[in-house]
């Protein structure tokens, strides 16, 4: 996020696209409702009537896969009613012609026949959002999972930029987390293509700056390989051993067919986590790592705050802390790695990493962490981005044209199927699923379809029905409910019993690589 | 008892708790209130988040598929293995046939000792984790 959690309660507008925040992001959620009693104006763009639409002045329900020529929609009006921050625009951005031009054609009355939009609506949220000062935007999966995603970024941040939304409180862009340590795994080089920091390992000085640290030479300079290229790799033969920490791609990713034939293509699967699942059963070792409560370390959230996390109990049987065990691994391969605790790593990382240097592990014992970038001992954090000036100087718009999702409804597959969580469960469900109240509220997979559908369908609500895509089925219950537009169907993907990516499009943007999971084409079949 | 303050491991909100402990054995979740994004408050999963520490089903030792069942190893002859392992596939194709898939679970401590590993242990590029999905 560009901004932090604490501003959200005081923005006068909240422009929320492609997340349900009240139940994947509660704490937010919350503020964000806040916010609205205080007066705060709400737009929320979901084909689902999520919560926070009670509290919206606008609810957009754009087909889903059709967010950038809503958004260009949005900033076309903004343009053509000169309500855009033209000071900012000249002082801190470029290429602001490029965008005029290419929104010039998404007038409200196009972008309505892309979108199944009224225009009048269109025209309604770029006012709210253009004309309060105190604009925040916040977006969470619901822009990114599409072939799309990378651009729909972009158009995000294009928006926000037009109208000066930026570098101060209460506004920005701010792309909500999901898992908890996601922005930190980023931040620590958990990517193919930075090291801690987003220091980039193209960077020549940078890669000399790590060699010299870890007493190495020959780190590579190019780019790796993304996750959904790997097991594209692992599936050719390509690749032949995975180190797996703490994830299942058995659950987590699209087309589980392809992601099986995938993994056992491979000559060592090494998978580390803490409860038996789909990916361990295809393992060659297992090794048991521990939970939070076992360890010391810190995680940093999605507003980039750095926070302890305390062990409470020993480890669990033999488990281990996960440092420790890939320790163990490098000293057997030859290069020890000698950490007496969690707080030589992080100083390590302080070393080596700018924005994370003056988070030591003496500054976290007390307080509630810190936000990054902290460039030294002395600095406080920093709760907002981009004041005063973007890292990189002048923000550039980049104007990105609608494209259609990779696979949209036919005559053989008429519906869409859109994916995502519910409040109970958290992701694959490995954790939230054992714990008692929480699969007590929730226990079961459900598919859910407007009654519209239901009724050309012939199903009732509780009928398990077939979902079927191009790639799988799956047999699940519906839920038949008015908070999701007609033609359109939701499930969940925290449930192994029902499991809904063996049904999602594997295709992902180009760069990204971000798999469609929200929107491939379906059909439903009534069993038997 | 004894009472921890630490950070939820759920979403991405990052709300601070107190964990409470008896004999070695969670027993509850309070909320921390003065921690800026709890404020006092948490989610249902927060509140919950012990439980699933001492589920029976937790991994309680290392494996070995050993014909195509796992069974149980000790620490040193599963990291003995792995290690062998990953050094003979490097040896007999290249580095780059390995690959490394690191966690938004775990700590920042530990994905950095896991991109250390692949990229200054295996001088490999190939690591990435699920922030996508
Ligand atoms: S308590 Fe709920 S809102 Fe807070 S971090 Fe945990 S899951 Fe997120």
């Amino acid at each position: 996020m560009t901004n932090s959690i604490n501003e959200f309660q005081n923005a006068e507008c909240i422009f929320v696209i492609g997340s349900n925040t009240t139940e994947q992001h509660p704490e937010i959620g919350a503020r964000i409702i806040e916010a609205a009693k205080k007066g705060a104006k709400i737009i929320v763009c979901d084909a689902r009537s999520i919560r926070l639409v009670k509290y919206a002045a606008v609810h957009i329900k754009q087909r889903n896969g059709t967010d950038i020529a809503l958004l260009n929609g949005i900033m076309n009006v903004i343009i053509q009613e000169d309500l855009y921050d033209k000071q900012f625009v000249a002082e801190r951005t470029e290429n602001f012609d490029a965008l005029k031009t290419l929104v010039a054609k998404y007038t409200p009355e196009y972008v309505s026949k892309i979108t199944g939009v009224p225009a009048d609506d269109i025209i309604k949220a770029a006012r709210i959002y253009a004309t309060h000062k105190k604009s925040m935007i916040a977006y969470a999966m619901g822009i990114t999972q599409h072939i799309c995603g990378v651009d729909n970024v972009k158009t995000v941040a294009n928006l926000a930029m037009l109208t000066g939304h930026v570098g101060m409180e209460s506004t920005g862009v701010n792309p909500l987390r999901g898992q908890n340590n996601v922005q930190g795994a980023c931040d620590m080089g958990g990517l193919p293509n930075v090291f801690t920091g987003y220091q980039k390992v193209t960077d020549e000085p940078v890669c000399q700056k790590f060699e010299k640290a870890w007493g190495v030479t020959g780190i590579p300079r190019k780019v790796g390989k993304t996750v959904t290229d790997m097991l594209a790799m692992a599936h050719k033969g390509e690749l032949k051993a995975l180190y797996i920490m703490g994830e299942n791609p058995m659950m987590s990713d699209p087309d589980t067919k392809h992601v099986e034939d995938a993994l056992k293509h491979l000559e060592l699967l090494i998978v580390q986590d803490i409860f038996p699942n789909e990916t361990t059963a295809l393992a060659h070792v297992v090794l048991p790592g521990c939970t939070f409560a076992e360890k010391d370390g810190t995680f940093s959230n999605t507003e980039r705050r750095v926070s302890r996390v305390r062990k409470a109990i020993e480890p669990i049987g033999e488990s281990r802390q996960d440092w420790q065990i890939i320790c163990d691994l490098a000293q057997r391969l030859g290069y020890p790695m000698k950490y007496s605790s969690w707080a030589d790593i992080l100083r390590e990382i302080n070393e080596l990493t700018p924005s994370y240097a003056g988070i030591t592990p003496e500054r976290l014992e007390t307080g509630f962490g810190i936000q990054w970038p902290c460039p030294n001992k002395d600095h406080p954090g920093t709760p907002y981005l981009h004041k005063g000036k973007f890292t990189k100087g002048l923000g550039t718009f980049v104007p990105c044209e609608h494209i259609e999702p990779n696979e949209v409804p036919d005559a053989e597959y008429p519906l869409t199927l859109t994916t995502g969580r519910v409040y109970w469960h958290y992701h694959t469900g490995s954790m939230t699923r054992r714990t008692n109240l929480l699969e007590r509220e929730c226990n079961q997979n459900f598919v859910e379809i407007h009654p519209d559908t239901a009724k050309s369908l012939n199903v009732r609500n509780g009928e398990t029905v077939i979902v079927e895509t191009r790639r799988g089925s799956i047999e699940i219950p519906t839920k038949i409910t008015d908070e999701i537009v007609p033609g359109l169907i939701f499930v969940p993907f925290h449930f192994t019993e029902a499991k809904v990516n063996l049904l999602t499009n594997p295709a992902h943007d180009p760069v990204g690589k971000i798999p469609e999971y929200k929107v491939c084409a379906a059909r439903i079949r009534k069993k038997g | 008892m004894s009472t921890v303050l630490t950070t939820c491991p759920y979403c991405g909100c990052g709300c601070g708790f107190y964990l409470h402990t008896e004999h070695n054995k969670l027993v509850g979740v309070t909320p921390s209130q003065e921690h800026p994004v709890s404020r006092g408050t948490l989610c249902v999963k927060g509140w919950n988040a012990h439980e699933m520490v001492h589920h029976p089903e937790r991994l309680k030792y290392p494996m070995i598929r050993e014909n195509g069942v796992l069974r149980r190893a000790s620490w040193e002859e599963a990291l003995d293995f792995t290690a062998r392992k990953l050094q003979e596939i490097r040896d007999k194709y290249t580095t780059e046939s390995i690959g490394f898939f690191t966690s938004a679970k775990v700590t920042n401590e530990e994905n950095y000792v896991m991109m250390k590993l692949a990229r200054g242990v295996f001088l490999n590029s190939n690591i990435d984790h699920c922030a996508r999905l």
